[in-house]
């Protein structure tokens, strides 16, 4: 057995296009490290940050996470489109397509798992706490390890541009293309292994803030006097829960595929990819509404604010978004109605789909008649809440219209597809989150954030995208299907237009970047307060801006739906009632366990890739004992004074 | 890869649509199209009411307005709700009705009437198509060619990772898969030639793996057969084995015999044994 597996030297010697993000990464990791030694900041780090189980300090982490990733994802977009757009037969561009492929596939991965989903979490753990009139989480030590295994997660995804490759087979991975046949290098093994521990941190994740909503919610808080946001991501929670899981497998059996010779996924020996793929979209379908519905909470949230007025139909809202995440479960088939199913399942699947659009519709129609008869202001978390609606509904359109499977033969695979789905994510997931972080932003920082660039932030967005997108509905319909690292030359305008609108998006994220750094220069004239929004109806602008460590000195009781806000319209009556509050508070005390089992468990999936199982098998044994450790640790709150 | 020569119909010239989705020349592209139109019909039912509701709202409500009603508290209407659960359940009624029956009728198994079809099987390649006409006993790589008005039974299977089988212009896709044939039934009612090309995503050569589908009259597809049989070269297991290998951008090619069964091989050796490891060919398919 070879003491380093399969790695060898060669591993670390890419070429030229290859070796800028290499060195990019490892300058950029000792930079960050001379830093932190020049500036004395390491007692800082493992204290404040490393060690820290406080939900808004871990929502904090999971924001600069998402951050970092959707410049990562950007890049790979950016080089994407300018393959395409110089790229016809005869002029190659300049990306080989093996590279190419490994680009698109990171892209996917890295815009889903590592900015998507972190940034869900972000704004999860910013205002579930707070919007229930709770502490902390159910499980803060958890919560801690779940994000630091996404972080690991992440690590290795760009450790694969350090050493090795990464998987050139698009987003899921389908095998055969996946399997060590056609991919006998180590990138499909550093896409499963990314994708599973960062996995298991999304379930840990997910059984958290299910118990956080069941089990914390402050006295008198019943499930229907639970804001929305909670409600939404009650539901995207449980779909978590009962889609990882499905994740985990489906990723379990490609490694054993690939590592033990056996054959789940290859045609040989009875095994069959039409296995996977369903397996695959099993988890994959739900995972679109794991996202959505936490963005269509926050728009429940601040719609309401903006519009000065209550929100309509909560009822509706409540039965919409539990619709969504039952039939979220029944729909995965239209994602290959291609697959040659007979009539009958194709027909059902695609009407299920379409059955979906009915809460959906039910809920924007809710918000249109929250804004009918209200006093709105156009500040930057409602800009993207008109942004969203705007391409939203065009989103909607184009997916119902591929729910049909006569119609989707004719759109599957190709750039229309694509367009749908970044109509969904950037437009319904990406506008939703950007509202919830400036919504809450001042919340947990304590100053507001510049409106005048968040506003030109925002318009960029909204343009870029469409400029973006729109030619890949276009393209689409002209027969031009995904992955193509060479294009055919009528088809390059677009893909120009394409390019030129992405490159206004990129616009957009810089002057995000200005947007924070004018803020923080600015923070002391702009200073926060309880309730920046002045209309705040819910317990988390009761607190101070940003709350302290425990939130709440005192847990309301709370009485009514939007319990803040009638408790200022009844001058210090309605709504809620504050006790006295208590002079000291257990607190969950800080523990370096979740960045250990996480530093660990990299080793583990890093391992595991290089085939080096001496060190897997002692990293396993290191998370094992991490976590009977942990599990022996008795002193684990500690109490704070008021 | 220009079109021409003696065994590629010159009879009509490529006019690559620029819309192929919506510029069909066969019925099931035209009903695909068809119903495509219908549901946007459908769905710009909702879309209108709300683009304009969203637009007016914002205007009228906005907070500078002071002569618009305003009313906070209001936080239902049955009436109301009853409408946006309703409207779009009738909608989805009637787009469910149109796609269960659409899906029947677009079911890519589904024989199509115009009497018996031309049988085609066809083998995704790394990155390549093979055609095989069993009926007629030739193959092709990379260009089909098809009588007009006559349906056409395409018998899709792969020998490389999945791919997808699509010509925009005559209807939707369907995947190539190892071990199994899945079906698709389509007709070119235009002569002329169309663009196909592989939809999923399969490696390397993925980009190339392009090929062209004429449609011609009856009597020059019997020609173009009749001259295709005249050559010499034949698709053996082994020939085909050759041809097999990973190839970017192949240049058409045509075998003017081909070995009988060679599909079913071509299936069948994923499913006894673990492939490569075992010798396959004649005594593959007789399982």
């Amino acid at each position: 057995m070879n003491f380093f597996g399969i790695l060898t030297f060669k591993d670390f010697i890419h070429g030229p296009i290859e070796t800028v993000p290499q060195l990019m990464i490892v300058l950029g990791a000792l930079g960050v490290v001379a830093l932190l030694t020049y500036f004395k900041r390491w007692g800082w780090l493992y204290r404040e940050w490393l060690t820290t189980v406080d939900h808004k300090k871990i929502a904090v982490m999971y924001f600069i996470l998402a951050g970092i990733m959707l410049v990562r994802g950007m890049v790979d977009a950016g080089m994407m489109r300018l393959q395409q757009a110089i790229s016809v037969p005869g002029s190659e561009g300049y990306l080989s397509p093996d590279h190419y492929a490994q680009i698109f596939t990171a892209h996917g991965v890295i815009m889903i798992f590592f900015v998507a989903m972190p940034f869900m979490f972000a704004l999860i753990n910013l205002a579930t706490p707070l919007l229930l009139g709770a502490r902390d989480v159910a499980y803060p030590f958890l919560n801690s390890l779940s994000f630091w295994l996404t972080a690991a997660g992440a690590v290795l995804i760009n450790l694969s541009l350090v050493v090795g490759e990464f998987a050139a087979t698009g987003w899921l991975a389908y095998p055969p293309l996946s399997g060590l046949e056609f991919s006998p290098g180590v990138g499909v093994d550093y896409y499963i292994w990314a994708l599973q521990v960062a996995g298991v941190g999304t379930l840990l994740a997910g059984i958290n803030f299910l118990v956080t909503i069941i089990k914390m919610r402050a006295p008198g808080m019943t499930l229907m006097k639970m804001p929305v946001f909670a409600w939404t991501t009650l539901a995207s929670m449980i779909l978590v829960i009962f889609a990882f899981p499905i994740l985990t497998v489906t990723l379990g059996l490609l490694s054993l595929d690939r590592i033990a010779g056996m054959h789940f996924f290859t045609t040989d020996l009875g095994g069959s990819a039409m296995l996977y793929v369903n397996l695959i979209w099993a988890w994959g379908h739900p995972e679109v509404y794991i996202l959505i519905l936490p963005a269509f909470g926050i728009f429940s949230e601040l719609v309401p604010v903006f519009a000065r007025k209550k929100l309509f139909g909560y009822t509706s809202m409540v039965v919409a978004t539990m619709a969504i995440a039952v039939l979220s479960f029944v729909v995965w088939v239209h994602h290959f109605f291609t697959m040659g199913a007979g009539a009958n399942v194709n027909a059902f699947f695609g009407i299920m789909t379409m059955v979906i659009a009915i809460p959906t519709g039910v809920k924007v129609f809710n918000w249109l008649f929250t804004m009918f008869r209200g006093r709105i202001t156009f500040a930057t978390p409602m800009l993207w809440f008109m942004g969203f609606l705007t391409t939203f509904i065009l989103g909607g359109m184009t997916g119902v219209l591929m729910s049909i499977p006569g119609v989707d033969f004719q759109f599957h695979n190709s750039l229309f597809l694509v367009a749908h789905f970044h109509n969904m994510i950037i437009g319904g997931v990406l506008f939703g989150f950007f509202a919830g972080f400036a919504y809450w932003f001042p919340k947990l920082f304590g100053f507001k954030l510049s409106e005048v660039w968040g506003k030109r932030a925002f318009w960029c967005w909204f343009w870029g995208f469409l400029v973006a997108f729109m030619p890949l509905y276009a393209l689409g319909i002209m027969g031009a299907t995904r992955r193509l690292n060479v294009v055919d030359p009528a088809w390059q305008p677009l893909f120009i237009v394409a390019g030129v609108g992405l490159c206004i998006i990129g616009i957009g994220v810089l002057m995000q970047a200005v947007q924070m750094y004018v803020s923080i220069r600015d923070r002391k004239n702009n200073p926060a307060g309880s309730d920046p929004w002045e209309n705040g109806r819910t317990l988390e602008w009761s607190i101070s801006s940003p709350p302290p460590a425990y939130n709440f000195a005192s847990i309301p009781v709370v009485h009514t739906r939007d319990p803040y806000f009638m408790y200022k319209e009844g001058g210090g009556t309605g709504g809620m009632t504050l006790a006295k509050p208590h002079d000291e508070i257990e607190m969950p005390a800080s523990t370096p366990m979740g960045f250990i089992i996480a530093i660990v468990a990299t080793v583990f999936g890093f391992a595991v890739i290089w085939h080096i199982w001496w060190l897997a098998a002692l990293a396993l044994v290191g998370i094992a004992a991490c976590v009977v450790a942990r599990s022996f640790e008795t002193d684990i709150e500690k109490p704070v004074r008021i | 890869m220009v079109p021409g020569g003696f065994f590629f119909p010159r009879y009509y010239v490529p006019m690559p649509s620029l819309f192929p989705v919506l510029d069909p020349a066969g019925a099931i592209g035209l009903a695909e199209r068809g119903l495509m139109l219908h549901a946007v019909e459908f769905m710009l039912i909702v879309a209108i009411p709300v683009y304009t509701l969203l637009f007016f709202f914002a205007y009228k409500y906005r907070v500078g307005n002071k002569k618009a009603k305003y009313a906070p508290d209001v936080e239902h209407g049955k009436l109301e709700e009853l409408v946006w659960w309703v409207v779009p359940l009738e909608i989805v009624l009637v787009l469910g009705a149109l796609t269960w029956g659409s899906t029947h009728q677009l079911d890519p198994k589904r024989a199509l009437e115009g009497g018996p079809p031309l049988q085609v099987q066809v083998v995704a390649l790394d990155w390549k198509w093979l055609f095989i006409y069993p009926q007629e006993g030739i193959a092709t790589v990379n260009y089909l060619v098809m009588p007009v008005d006559k349906p056409v039974r395409f018998s899709i299977t792969a020998d490389a990772p999945m791919n997808s089988f699509w010509i925009p212009q005559l209807g939707g896709q369907i995947y190539a898969m190892t071990g199994m044939a899945t079906e698709l039934n389509l007709v070119a009612n235009e002569p002329g030639v169309y663009k196909g090309a592989g939809a999923n995503y399969s490696g390397d050569g993925f980009a190339k793996m392009k090929f062209v589908a004429s449609a011609v009259a009856p009597e020059d597809f019997d020609a173009w057969v009749a001259g295709i049989k005249a050559a010499t070269s034949t698709l053996s297991y082994e020939v085909y084995k050759e041809l097999a290998r990973p190839t970017i951008d192949a240049a058409p090619a045509y075998f003017a015999q081909v070995e009988p069964g060679l599909f079913d091989t071509v299936m069948m050796q994923f499913m006894d044994s673990v492939k490569g490891s075992a010798p396959h060919g004649a005594d593959a398919h007789s399982y």
